[in-house]
């Protein structure tokens, strides 16, 4: 029991514990606050791509595509764990507006919305047709025009609180696209003058996936449109990509590799195919692997910033060693009373590492605690820096983060107290054991005071 | 003598401290017995090994040479946990300059051997015990209405009570003191001296190490220390 309330006495007592507290503090708070928002910057990236891919792609990287994909989508729609399908055309365009000459390249993404919006989170996305998004390219002023939908960040600058100023009704607006079409041998399909298809299309939407690549260059088009300009129609259609969307008990890795079996079936059972060699270069990917050169870039970034803060845990230990030190140097005095009232050096570490748990504890809690408050009010913080001194954490005009990630994660939380608390021990073990091997006798003689 | 009286013997003892590059002898073979409710008095002059006797005595250092017989066991065959339990139970220590912590009021100072002892739940049974002990002593040393003050908020006799009544908490066999009366001017000395006497007189046995003569006549017995041995 002495140990207890003496670990109380010196937590409470000493200036010096207030240091070694409020270097536990600091530290817990920095890595709360910092963790979280990158592990909600993470999440959230995460989330986004997800909802862009949906669960797994069946797809190829070439421009040229892959035929028999009906048939391969009717396999998957008779699938117990599939909830939807989507084919996919990707491809690149040059895109002008009629008002002027100015074009630009832009990745192309050939969609039925009826279809994608059930595999993707595609229908969240879009603003004019968030009711309907079936009809996402039918534009509202002329519903009978082919629309198209394209990268809110391509058609209206965020302001500088990040947000878009839309208008209240679509504008009448006409893009050309233009593609390459190529045939199914990945050669040009037209020759002559005339090797590009182009199509006019009305503007129907935007679409604002918070991914800032796919929002500033890609355009949305109709399925068969998409299909007609790549030169993918015709006989054999072929498609780059099938979206694919499990039923919510199915887990995504289980998902795909179901999906996969299928496929490896769906390649054998049309090897003798006359456009079977296409189907060689698809691959079953889960929506983490699909979009892993995005990821991964970030992940590495948090796994950096994971080792940063290992360094600052081992600064906390040093402090606590330090503020360790110096107290079980004062407190050599202390030690030879308690050894000459019989107390044992398994006590007095334990007594010396109750004072740096209770350090440990309190400060995490106060850190924790300074942290979870900091994180409550960080967008209401950084709006107040950004009206009054035009400080943002991120320009919101180039970044597509809406507001700083502040969702503290309990598992997170409890890590970073528990390893705090670890760091407290590892920080007071050697003091400890010094103290506990102090004679008595050297600690209470006179000079020693 | 029948060793049989003797709860303190000691026989032959040696020890010395590495001092820089030499070695500095400081008991040279020291034999002390000491009979249940004795008041023995050790005089002499400053570095004589006075201190390191009574040390040695209560277990607090080991001897380089020689042994300690308290109650017939050798104390040099104890392992740690008899120490300690030796030191919490057998001896109570008054230092010259009192040893209390400051973390602690004077109660909590006074129960602390007590408390040292017993484990959580052991303490939580008997605590109540222990305080009634504690504050029979404080009161005894005329300390009750200090309780709760902290050793910082006394005089240096009152602090020199406190420790006292440390001491006493388990109700030792003997008492060890270390120059009691040295720090403090005549008057709270005598007034403490009267404090061993009365404990003497009600049988505890009392070894007090002290370099002034004077107060050394207040003991039963006196043990002359020079040069590393008894007279």
């Amino acid at each position: 029991m002495y140990k207890v309330i003496l670990a109380i006495r010196y937590l409470l007592k000493r200036r010096i514990s207030y240091l070694a507290f409020l270097a536990v503090a600091l530290c817990v708070f920095i890595v709360v606050v910092v963790m979280t928002v990158m592990t909600g910057v993470l999440g959230d990236f995460k989330e986004k791509n997800h909802a862009f891919t949906g669960d797994c792609v069946v797809g190829t990287e070439s421009l040229v595509g892959f035929a028999y994909y009906e048939d391969f989508i009717k396999i998957l729609e008779q699938a117990d764990f599939v909830y939807a399908v989507s084919p996919v055309i990707k491809s690149y365009a040059l895109v002008s507006p009629k008002q002027n000459s100015r074009n630009v390249g832009l990745e192309l993404i050939g969609i039925d919305p009826a279809r994608h919006i059930r595999a993707t989170g595609f229908g969240d996305t879009l603003y004019y047709h968030q009711n309907d998004p079936a009809k996402a390219f039918c534009p509202e002023y002329d519903p009978n025009s082919i629309g198209f939908i394209i990268g809110i960040d391509r058609w209206i600058a965020r302001n500088a609180e990040g947000r878009y100023d839309y208008e209240s009704v679509a504008r009448n607006e006409e893009l050309i696209v233009s593609c390459i079409p190529l045939n199914a041998k990945g050669a040009l399909s037209k020759a002559g003058t005339d090797v590009v298809n182009t199509k006019s299309f009305y503007f129907s939407d935007t679409s604002h996936s918070g991914l800032a690549k796919v929002d500033y260059w890609t355009i949305y088009l109709p399925f068969e449109q998409a299909q007609m300009l790549c030169g993918m129609d015709g006989q054999d259609k072929r498609i780059n990509a099938i979206h694919v969307k499990f039923k919510q008990d199915e887990k995504v890795n289980a998902g795909c590799e179901k999906v996969s079996i299928l496929w490896q079936n769906f390649v054998r059972e049309n090897s003798g195919r006359e456009k079977a060699n296409l189907l060689q270069n698809v691959t079953v990917q889960s929506w983490k692997s699909y979009r892993r050169t995005f990821i991964a870039a970030m992940e590495k970034e948090q796994v950096m910033m994971i080792a940063v803060f290992m360094m600052v845990g081992i600064i906390t230990v040093f402090i606590v060693l330090v503020v360790f030190y110096m107290i079980i140097g004062h407190k050599s005095k202390d030690i030879g009373i308690l050894k000459s009232i019989g107390v044992s050096n398994g006590n007095i570490i334990q007594l010396f590492s109750g004072f740096a748990f209770l350090i440990g504890i309190s400060g995490s809690a106060a850190g924790a605690f300074c942290g979870w408050l900091f994180l409550l009010k960080i967008n209401s913080i950084e709006e107040w820096l950004f009206r009054h001194f035009g400080f943002q954490l991120w320009d919101r005009t180039i970044y597509a983060i809406g507001e700083i990630p502040h969702r503290i994660e309990p598992e997170v939380l409890a890590l970073i107290v528990l390893a705090a608390i670890a760091a407290c021990l590892a920080g007071a073990i050697i003091p400890s054991w010094q103290a506990a091997r102090l004679k008595p006798v050297d600690s209470l003689r006179v000079n020693q005071l | 003598m029948n060793e049989g009286n003797f709860i303190l013997q000691a026989e032959g003892l040696y020890k010395s401290y590495r001092l820089g590059a030499a070695d500095v002898k400081v008991l040279k073979g020291v034999d002390l017995a000491v009979r249940s409710g004795e008041f023995i008095s050790i005089v002499g002059a400053s570095g004589s090994g006075k201190s390191t006797l009574l040390h040695i005595l209560g277990a607090l250092d080991r001897p380089d040479k020689g042994t300690v017989r308290f109650e017939g066991s050798d104390l040099n065959k104890f392992g740690n946990g008899e120490l300690n339990r030796f030191r919490n139970k057998m001896v109570g220590f008054v230092f010259q300059f009192y040893h209390l912590l400051d973390e602690l009021n004077v109660l909590e100072n006074v129960f602390l051997p007590a408390m040292a002892s017993k484990s959580t739940i052991g303490w939580l049974l008997s605590r109540k015990q222990a305080k009634n002990r504690a504050k029979e002593l404080l009161s005894q040393l005329g300390l009750s209405e200090r309780a709760e003050h902290k050793p910082y908020q006394l005089s240096g006799g009152e602090r020199q009570r406190v420790a006292i009544g440390r001491a006493l908490m388990n109700e030792p066999k003997i008492l060890l003191a270390d120059e009691p009366t040295g720090n403090l001017d005549s008057q709270t000395g005598n007034g403490i001296l009267k404090v061993f006497e009365a404990l003497n007189k009600a049988g505890q046995t009392i070894v007090m190490v002290t370099h002034d003569e004077r107060i050394a006549l207040k003991a039963g017995r006196i043990i002359m220390l020079t040069d590393g041995k008894i007279a």
